[in-house]
């Protein structure tokens, strides 16, 4: 056997010896050492993220499964943020009563969950790529429920288990059209072959759903909110970013490298669920009364944004998509860095009105949300403006010009319900059910101000877009 | 020459800790740490301007443009980028020079002036803030990256201007700046698109290479309504510039901005932003005098009228340092004639050359004004000439470093702004009487306003101090900035200029014309000093009865003319009621109807939908399941 294939892994590797060592010692470790595990974690995960950084190899491996290019190399080091930022932000949950002998669980299955992302990332076959979504999907419905004692932490990963097997099922009997009609899972060998033929279309879009299901796309979004309503908040995050981010970059490689010959099929599927998706996750998000809830939505509108960069189908496009992607990172995290914090503190309350009067209370806390809404709302000179504008640029580029109208004008709805927190925050007046004043854990302390940092610096820094740009690469990935 | 790049870090992280921490501070603490940053970034300046000129800017005799840092910051396509980036050559060093020098000192002087006031760490941050923005404004290497310090330079200005934000009248003053600024702005922003559109480049260096060649070929033969575009474009750029050096009809913001503290006027107003219109002329001299040379006749009369202007106004104002304004726009007008009568290379750009020249040397006569006047008011707590008089046996250095400023702007040999202002002159000469004659006229008026507020302050009655309150001359940290500046103010107009600044950056010999030009204007500025003295020096009646012998014209000019209200008349009934009543109506029934509409509509739908999140997987699966087969029935048969 060449093992030099393994070289490749580069990334796979070191998070598997992360989760071995972290495995290992939670098995092993006594009742005082388990608290060291956040530190130890945090640590060695922050290796890995650094790890990920340095150069790599790139090509095929296990003849053609796995693929490593330069752009999955920078996916995964968002996805790696993204678990670093969130693993930050767990300390105090961790620490209480229901979770605090399990601790190192929480880690382990994380990083298992991550593994599967970077499987979907990396598949060069479609069995692989399903692997990689079930290595993600199955973990994440036991974190889902990881409160248990809890009746809707159990009925989200009950929930969550229940939709992704069906979803699971209908992919891959979408696969199996796929491959009864050409004979082969390869990527590559597929390409040529795909052609828009009845079967191979609704073999298509039986595997987009499942995809869909991940981005949350409409109409394969309705268990989203109630998951994320009962999911542990940082298990909410996780799924929010990291969940999704994965799920875009490998819908949008398979979309360019498998099925760019259909562009005529899957465009106007992409533009439809686009529309009904932003506009969807917007009308939902006015009526929330859970912060949880009106995220879950929000994330739904924003997986719509993504659909834009996705749909431009063009090397812009594909920039665009993964800065957005590293933008909505930081935003959402910083978002729910706030709300995780804030549950701790009134055990649990995560309804909106729990941020009443909060600028009086914690001041910087309510300046981190505010940074945090404006940037998903797009408010330049924050990161998420200069994203929204790439993005649409992309789009408009391929002569999109009334989805982009169609998604500004969104934009414009989605502003009015970010400020419905800011109006919370900083004019409703706090009442005895409101959070006092406190200070955050040192952890996320640290991740609120990585994700400000974020927030205030990625767009002006536009080396970074440009970075992304010069890997872009539409076919060999 | 890479760390020239720390010119524009220092004062920015200084903004940055003294505006984030500055409140946790001592005051001194604050003020120091501001000053001291600010001395290094004028360390850095005065090194660089030596390498500069005396080491390695000079290749075959002609100084190149040198770009040590740049990079690009937002890429629009191959050709057209945004970049940031400091760009060294003659006029871009000489500014760093005069605006490291002038804050520096402002920096010290206010450590006392300030003392004791409530934001003092504001203050500093500010300063810095300001400092940054001026000094990212002249090494910017491309229109759009100056445009940027341009507005930042407004927005800081702004901060400093209404420093007292407890006082309504400095509220109002800062206003006032900001938006007549601003309103020029928009017409330099649109002359920036107009230039880039057709040229495919904000790049100073592309823009003004070969005779401004990209320019010239790219709008050749386009004209709109009977004006190239070039001429638009550069006309345009040219109003941005009239607004943040106060030319006529701009001119409105700058006397009421001293409501600022009086540091601030002798940064603001006498060396930094108001140069900042000159210095963007003088920047894109090329591609005026190549591609759109009407607009340069343009600039050189408006610059006549408006030094005559202000200089006639200057005459009969009472408050010190409205005199010392009226006395910057007629001074600023001076460099900008300058600039409108030049020609191009070697003698012939003596214009270009000159007003360079009268923007080093006014940058210090003014600011050693203007903190003289600070020092002075310090003294008296009034702005007002009538409190003022015989102040020179209590504050002697004050008092003569004050008549060597008044010499300097006055044009008395051997003072900087004599060599400065005969230069102007002769230029003028050599392309226009009418201007010429004008400025000499102006020259005459200078004189005899700057000594007529000399005498009245430190010389006629002595007023009836307060008797525990008398004046005295204030603190060393303010008198030695003074004195320093004096220094500059007597020593600049030695520097040979021609030497180090020309039109076409290659050095030429440049000579004093005594007979037609230098005896003519010492003559003229002698003859407004002498009226001067006889007028006000003993502190007579006569001022007063030549005053109501003028009448009329005597009101006028107290009240500026009236170009206030002029502005105000055509502000609130012809451009509120004509044109914004109009638009306020549309935006609130149709835009605002348009939005409302939008936003019940979103309600309403979002109530109605609302039931389908039940919460049931049941429905949830059968929602995914239709769901995927409808997508597909689509794809397959639309």
């Amino acid at each position: 056997m060449d093992f030099s294939n393994f070289l490749l892994m580069q990334q796979e590797m070191s998070l598997m010896a992360v989760f071995v060592i972290l495995f290992i010692y939670d098995v092993f470790c006594s009742d005082k050492g388990k608290q060291w595990f956040q530190p130890i974690a945090c640590i060695l995960f922050t290796l890995h993220t650094a790890w990920g950084f340095l150069p790599a190899l790139t090509g095929e491996a296990f003849g053609g499964m796995f693929v490593n290019s330069d752009m999955t190399v920078i996916m995964k080091n968002i996805l790696n943020i993204a678990t670093l930022l969130v693993f930050l932000q767990v300390n105090n949950w961790l620490k209480s009563h229901d979770t605090v002998h399990k601790r190192g669980e929480f880690f382990t299955i994380t990083l298992v969950t991550l593994l599967g992302m970077y499987l979907m990332i990396s598949a060069g076959n479609f069995m692989m790529l399903y692997i990689g979504m079930e290595t993600a999907s199955l973990p994440m419905a036991c974190l889902a429920a990881f409160n248990k004692y809890r009746e809707k932490s159990a009925e989200a990963g009950a929930k969550y288990i229940l939709i992704s097997a069906l979803s699971s099922g209908v992919m891959l009997f979408g696969l199996s059209f796929l491959y009864g009609s050409m004979g082969t899972m390869y990527f590559s060998d597929m390409t040529a072959q795909v052609v828009s033929e009845p079967l191979m279309i609704v073999g298509f879009v039986f595997f987009f759903s499942g995809l869909a299901f991940k981005l949350s796309l409409v109409p394969f979004h309705l268990w989203t909110a109630d998951v994320y309503e009962g999911a542990p908040t940082a298990v909410t995050a996780f799924l929010s970013v990291a969940s999704k981010g994965a799920a875009a970059f490998a819908l949008m490689f398979t979309l360019y490298k498998v099925f760019g010959n259909i562009e005529v099929v899957w465009n106007p599927i992409l533009w439809w669920s686009s529309v009904i998706t932003i506009t969807a996750g917007n009308l939902f998000a006015i009526r929330q009364k859970d912060i949880k809830r009106f995220f879950a939505f929000s994330s739904i509108s924003q997986a719509g944004y993504i659909l834009l960069g996705i749909i431009a189908g063009t090397p812009l496009g594909m920039n665009a998509t993964v800065y957005y992607v590293l933008v909505y990172v930081f935003s959402n995290l910083a978002a729910f860095g706030v709300i995780s914090a804030i549950e701790n503190r009134t055990n649990g309350n995560t309804l909106i009105s729990a941020f009443n009067g909060l600028y009086k209370s914690n001041p910087r806390l309510s300046l981190i949300m505010m940074l945090a809404v404006f940037s998903l709302g797009g408010i330049p000179p924050f990161a998420g403006f200069f994203s929204k504008f790439y993005i649409f640029m992309a789009a408009a580029d391929r002569g999109q010009f009334l989805l982009v109208f169609i998604a500004l004008l969104n934009t414009v709805v989605s502003l009015y319900y970010y400020l419905l927190i800011i109006k919370a925050m900083f004019i409703k007046e706090g009442d005895e059910q409101s959070v006092d004043c406190f200070v955050t854990d040192g952890y996320n302390k640290i991740s609120l101000i990585l994700c400000t940092a974020g927030i205030l610096a990625i767009g002006f820094l536009s080396c970074i877009y440009e970075h992304i740009g010069s890997k872009v690469d539409l076919f060999n990935f | 020459m890479e760390y020239s790049l720390f010119i524009l870090i220092t004062p920015f992280v200084l903004f940055l800790l003294l505006g984030l921490t500055g409140h946790k501070m001592k005051q001194n603490v604050a003020g120091i740490i501001g000053t001291v940053g600010m001395g290094f970034a004028a360390a850095l300046s005065y090194m660089v301007a030596y390498q500069y000129f005396f080491v390695i800017g000079k290749t075959a005799g002609v100084f190149q443009e040198m770009i040590p840092v740049s990079f690009e910051w937002l890429r629009f396509t191959e050709k057209l980028h945004i970049d940031l980036g400091i760009l060294l050559d003659p006029i871009s060093v000489m500014m760093l020079v005069v605006i490291t020098t002038v804050s520096l000192m402002v920096h010290l002087y206010s450590l006392s002036y300030m003392h004791g006031e409530k934001g003092f760490q504001r203050y500093y941050s500010f300063l810095s803030l300001f400092s940054f923005s001026m000094l990212g404004l002249v090494v910017a290497t491309n229109i759009f990256q100056m445009y940027i310090f341009w507005e930042l330079v407004g927005v800081s200005s702004y901060s400093l201007i209404g420093f007292y934000y407890t006082k309504p009248s400095a509220v109002a003053a800062s206003k006032k700046a900001f938006i007549v600024t601003r309103f020029a702005d928009l017409g330099f922003l649109i002359g920036i698109l107009i230039l880039s559109y057709y040229t495919g480049t904000f790049d100073f260096a592309t823009l003004t290479a070969n005779h401004a060649e990209s320019v010239v070929t790219s709008m050749q033969g386009l004209s709109f309504m009977g004006l190239s575009v070039a001429a638009w474009a550069m006309a345009l750029i040219f109003m941005g510039g009239a607004g943040k050096s106060a030319m006529f009809p701009l001119h409105i913001w700058l006397p009421d901005a001293m409501e600022g503290p009086t540091p601030v006027s002798a940064l603001i107003h006498a060396a930094t932003m108001v140069v900042a219109g000159v210095y963007l002329i003088a920047r894109l001299f090329p591609v005026y005098i190549f591609a759109a040379p009407e607009v340069l006749t343009l600039i050189a009369y408006i610059g006549a009228f408006t030094a005559l202007f202000a200089a006639i106004i200057a005459v009969t104002q009472t408050d010190i340092k409205r005199v010392l304004a009226f006395s910057t726009i007629s001074q600023i007008a001076y460099m900008m004639v300058s600039l409108g009568v030049s020609g191009y290379g070697g003698h012939d750009g003596l214009g270009y050359m000159a007003s360079m020249f009268h923007l080093f040397t006014h940058a210090f006569f003014k600011a050693l004004l203007f903190l003289g006047a600070g020092s002075v008011i310090h003294a008296v707590h009034s702005n007002e000439m009538k409190d003022m008089g015989r102040l020179h046996k209590f504050m002697p250095v004050s008092s003569w470093t004050f008549l060597i400023a008044c010499l300097a702007i006055a044009g008395i040999p051997p003072f900087s702004g004599f060599f400065s202002k005969d230069e102007i002159l002769s230029a003028a000469l050599h392309h226009d009487k009418l201007i010429f004659f004008t400025m000499l006229f102006v020259a005459g008026l200078t004189a005899f306003y700057m000594f007529r507020l000399y005498f009245n302050i430190f010389w006629g009655k002595e007023k009836a101090y307060d008797s525990h309150h008398k004046p005295h001359e204030s603190p060393a940290l303010m008198t030695v900035p003074l004195i320093i500046l004096a220094i500059y103010s007597i020593f600049t107009g030695f520097i040979h200029f021609p030497e180090f600044i020309s039109s076409d950056s290659t050095p030429f010999a440049a000579h004093i014309e005594w007979m037609h030009v230098a005896i003519p204007s010492i003559v003229v500025a002698l003859t407004g000093i002498v009226i001067a003295f006889v007028l006000y020096f003993k502190g007579s009646e006569k001022p007063v009865q030549i005053a109501k012998s003028l009448g009329g014209f005597y009101t006028a000019t107290v009240h500026k003319f009236y170009l206030d209200e002029v502005w105000m008349f055509i502000t609130q009934s012809v451009i509120f009621k004509l044109i914004c009543k109009p638009i306020a109506w549309f935006d609130r029934h149709i835009i605002d109807g348009a939005m409302n509409g939008l936003a019940w509509t979103t309600q309403k739908t979002s109530a109605s939908v609302k039931g389908l999140q039940s919460g049931q997987v049941q429905l949830y699966v059968w929602v995914y399941v239709i769901g995927s087969l409808l997508i597909a029935a689509l794809a397959l048969f639309l």
